[in-house]
């Protein structure tokens, strides 16, 4: 593990009310490359790729104990701006949730709200960000219509891109095939392994072959905790904890 | 056998039921437009009242009727909007919210006649505005406003969280994300309310009663202080008072008549803008 670390979450606690959804966590995020978190429904994993970003501050009666470190800051010191953390951890949600707009508008919309006016530096980043996301050749005839009329596939690659146009360091994946069939599961897991040459990806899967082929690091939770974190090639085929193995081999979950 | 039988008993009386309440509607708009269209010319949408009101038109009460809705819609919906938006986005959830939400509703339950009082009270006498169009539509206003405010509460929590989350990811702040993805969100969904306010508003007689309304007046009203006259008063007087009972009656069918079209037709308006903006949100 000679890789530079991105983000790093030490002793992250989490309630939702009274349930405990994350008990000490410590673990490492490797700059451009790709981490996986697997783990049966309801292990903490969501919880926890939330976190990242300051997304589950958003939730009423929820308790946060612990550091999160992006590039040595604690993102959760009460100096920090969670709207400046968001935008530079950027996230891709479990269901396609394209604005009720045009695609230009849905990729533009980011920018414009992080101040930037100039017309033709906005057109130029969504052509930009619809080319990195794979999908300009789908849509380049018609980036004014409704970014509803798309296939799930095309929006959630569509969600990627405007997840990239404002430039993030940091980009966490939920679950991102969770509702899409075979083919665009495959271009979405081909993009991510384009993508972590440029960012660091983190990724919530409930699939563990999904895991395997785009992950390089994988991280196991169970009931909150985090009980293996390693390279994906030994958490799949030597994995040291027998819980870990249980699972990868399908005998829970 | 049985259950087929009972499915198809089931159906007739639902659609019985359905049937009923298209006759009323049915028979309400033949009944007003039978006998309202025969009085109703061009001569009567532009003049002014004659002749003790037997002859001329009823240009000044169309007219101070849309002068009123529209003044009560100017006070409603940005109050009631911004109302709408603290409760749902902002206010924390909790037994303090739940109160003011039944609060609002049991205003919504509040007799009309009750606001007339309050407007005679608080904005004729109190702030001295007078029998005047600033008073009517204060006091519409307050009667247009739980109705405003629970539509666009619905549209807003109609808004799905997913997108509200989307925007705030790309690091937008809270009010960007209100402003910029949910207001235009749930546009559709408030300007319904608003439709259904426009077409309470222009119909109420009891808020105006003492606050605004005459029953005849020479020419329009000049300013925002002015008495005025209104379509839903002048038939409630044309029915009570003067002493051409036939002549009147038929004036106030003909004016009925035009309530009906002017709520029909704002309703329209506001239907087609809604539509526009649901394509162009649905692709």
């Amino acid at each position: 593990m000679d890789k530079q670390i991105r983000m790093k979450a030490e002793n992250v606690d989490f309630y939702y009310g009274k349930t405990h959804a994350l008990k000490k966590i410590n673990m490492d995020i490797y700059a451009n490359q790709v981490t996986a978190i697997i783990g049966p429904s309801g292990c903490g994993k969501s919880t926890f790729i939330r976190l990242l970003n300051r997304m589950n501050e958003l939730i009423p009666h929820s308790i946060f104990s612990g550091r999160v470190f992006l590039d040595c800051n604690n993102i959760f010191s009460p100096v920090v701006d969670p709207v400046e953390i968001r935008r530079r951890i950027g996230m891709v949600f479990q269901k396609p949730n394209p604005f009720p707009k045009s695609i230009f508008e849905n990729i533009a919309y980011g920018l414009q709200v992080n101040g930037i006016k100039d017309k033709s530096f906005i057109e130029h980043k969504v052509v930009e960000s619809l080319k990195k996301a794979a999908l300009w050749a789908e849509v380049e005839k018609r980036l004014h219509a409704s970014a509803l009329a798309l296939s799930g596939g095309q929006q959630q690659r569509l969600c990627i891109a405007r997840a990239l146009a404002v430039e993030p360091e940091v980009i966490l994946f939920d679950e991102p095939c969770a509702s899409l069939d075979p083919i665009s599961t495959a271009k979405i897991e081909e993009l991510i392994l384009e993508l972590k040459k440029s960012y660091t990806i983190v990724i919530v899967t409930h699939n563990m072959q999904q895991a395997a082929r785009v992950s390089d690091y994988t991280a196991f939770f169970l009931l909150g905790e985090l009980i293996e974190f390693d390279k994906t090639q030994n958490i799949f085929t030597a994995p040291k904890d027998k819980r870990t193995e249980a699972y990868i081999t399908g005998r829970f979950g | 056998m049985r259950k087929e039988i009972t499915q198809k008993i089931g159906f007739s009386l639902l659609f019985l039921c359905m049937a009923i309440t298209i006759f009323f509607l049915a028979a309400i708009i033949y009944f007003v437009a039978a006998r309202g269209i025969k009085i109703i010319s061009w001569e009567f949408l532009l003049q002014a009242p004659r002749d003790g009101m037997t002859k001329g038109g009823v240009a000044p009460a169309i007219v101070g009727t849309f002068y009123l809705a529209l003044g009560a819609i100017v006070f409603s919906l940005p109050l009631g909007l911004a109302c709408a938006i603290y409760l749902c986005e902002y206010s924390p959830k909790g037994f303090i919210v739940n109160i003011i939400r039944i609060s609002i509703n049991n205003l919504a339950g509040v007799p009309s006649v009750v606001f007339g009082l309050f407007g005679l009270a608080i904005f004729v006498k109190f702030f001295g505005f007078g029998i005047s169009i600033l008073s009517g539509s204060l006091s519409l206003a307050i009667l247009a406003l739980p109705i405003i405010i629970s539509a666009a509460q619905e549209a807003l929590l109609a808004v799905p969280q997913s997108i509200r989350e989307a925007s705030l990811a790309l690091g937008a702040t809270k009010w960007q994300t209100i402003k910029k993805v949910v207001l235009p969100t749930a546009l559709p969904g408030i300007l319904t309310g608003v439709i259904l306010s426009i077409g309470r508003v222009a119909g109420e007689t009891a808020p105006i009663l003492f606050t605004a309304a005459a029953f005849y007046l020479k020419g329009y009203p000049r300013s925002i202080f002015s008495e005025v006259m209104a379509l839903p008063y002048h038939i409630y007087a044309l029915m009570t008072e003067g002493a051409h009972p036939n002549e009147q009656t038929a004036i106030a069918y003909g004016c009925s008549l035009i309530l009906l079209l002017l709520v029909l037709f704002v309703s329209f308006v506001a239907i087609v803008i809604r539509q526009k903006q649901r394509s162009l949100s649905h692709g």
